[in-house]
């Protein structure tokens, strides 16, 4: 059984650097013991992920407008390719419009968060969505009707 | 004289393992670590004298009564989510605390320590689950759904819906019906 105890592996890309750094100080102090790598932007994620070598991310953080290659690419690549049908997928953006939220739901994102400015808000936001992402692994249900937008 | 040997942990308690199993004449598979696939019932006697003999090599049998019991609950709780045409109208409480013989307080409470969430929130997770494969079958209402649920009312089973999933019932089954005709 994948337990709390046992550490998740969970991806990021953002290009804002101060978003990237206010994410990892929040997962930190979760103190959850997850693993966390940092992407520059969506071409290193992809770049990264290409290697058929590396251990698959529990989930994945994606935000939606980076330059090169935005999360909206990356989200269709990584749903077009069957290797990472069990990787969760969270859409991490500014943007909190509907059409925003339907269509990348609809693109195969199981996740929306809408980036949270404040610390303590998104150190709760990131643990909601952890338990949620957990729960819904360890309890057997549907992936194809994951979706939890906060 | 000293001898300096080196040694692979777990080969050597695979080959305990197989050794002690064959001398009992129990049919078995290996699986990954920690695992033993039992094909045939293994009498009291021979399980007995098998614990015995592995435990002279620290390797025990790992009967965790707990985690059978969670898994109990929660078979319960989905057979009773599931498999019936309407929820029983009797209290979760009672009807757990009948079927399984324990008292609800002691079930609660393993199940809490145990699996980071409660039965209660496990039941929300899960009626909201079967909801989803309710509205997406299409066969029936909203209202008809949250009956069957056992729901007061609609405004609560959407409430519920949006609280877990951050959606409404509307727009989670536009999103299902966009995507199936994408993939198509």
């Amino acid at each position: 059984m994948i337990s709390h105890e046992d550490s998740m592996r969970i991806l990021i890309a953002d290009d804002d650097e101060d978003d990237r750094t206010f994410f990892s100080d929040a997962m930190m102090e979760l103190k959850m013991n997850n693993n966390l790598t940092l992407f520059n932007d969506g071409k290193e994620l992809m770049d990264y992920l290409a290697n058929p070598d590396i251990m698959l991310p529990h989930l994945l953080f994606l935000d939606l407008n980076m330059p090169r290659k935005s999360g909206f690419e990356c989200l269709k690549e990584i749903r077009a390719d069957l290797r990472f049908k069990d990787v969760s997928i969270a859409i991490y953006s500014t943007s909190s419009s509907e059409k925003d939220i339907e269509e990348t739901f609809i693109e195969g994102a199981n996740i929306y968060i809408k980036k949270p400015n404040d610390f303590n808000k998104l150190k709760k936001v990131i643990k909601e969505v952890l338990n949620v992402n957990w729960q819904f692994h360890s309890s057997g249900l549907n992936k194809e009707t994951f979706f939890f937008s906060i | 004289m000293k001898l300096y040997i080196k040694y692979d942990g777990i080969v050597a308690c695979r080959v305990i393992l197989q050794e002690q199993l064959e001398r009992l004449n129990i049919k078995h598979k290996l699986l990954d670590l920690g695992e033993i696939e039992i094909s045939d019932s293994v009498s009291d006697e021979s399980f007995a004298e098998l614990q015995d003999s592995l435990s002279r090599y620290s390797i025990f049998i790992v009967n965790n009564e707990k985690s059978q019991l969670i898994q109990k609950i929660k078979d319960t709780l989905v057979e009773m989510i599931y498999e019936n045409d309407k929820l029983p109208a009797i209290t979760i409480s009672q009807y757990l605390s009948e079927k399984m013989n324990f008292s609800y307080g002691y079930l609660t409470n393993i199940f809490s320590d145990n699996t980071h969430s409660s039965i209660e929130n496990f039941i929300i997770i899960q009626k909201i689950e079967r909801a989803k494969k309710l509205i997406i079958e299409d066969e029936l209402t909203l209202t008809e759904v949250s009956y069957k649920l056992n729901y007061s009312s609609v405004a609560y089973l959407s409430s519920q819906f949006k609280k877990v999933t951050g959606l409404t019932p509307s727009t989670f089954k536009r999103i299902v019906d966009k995507r199936r005709s994408l993939s198509n």
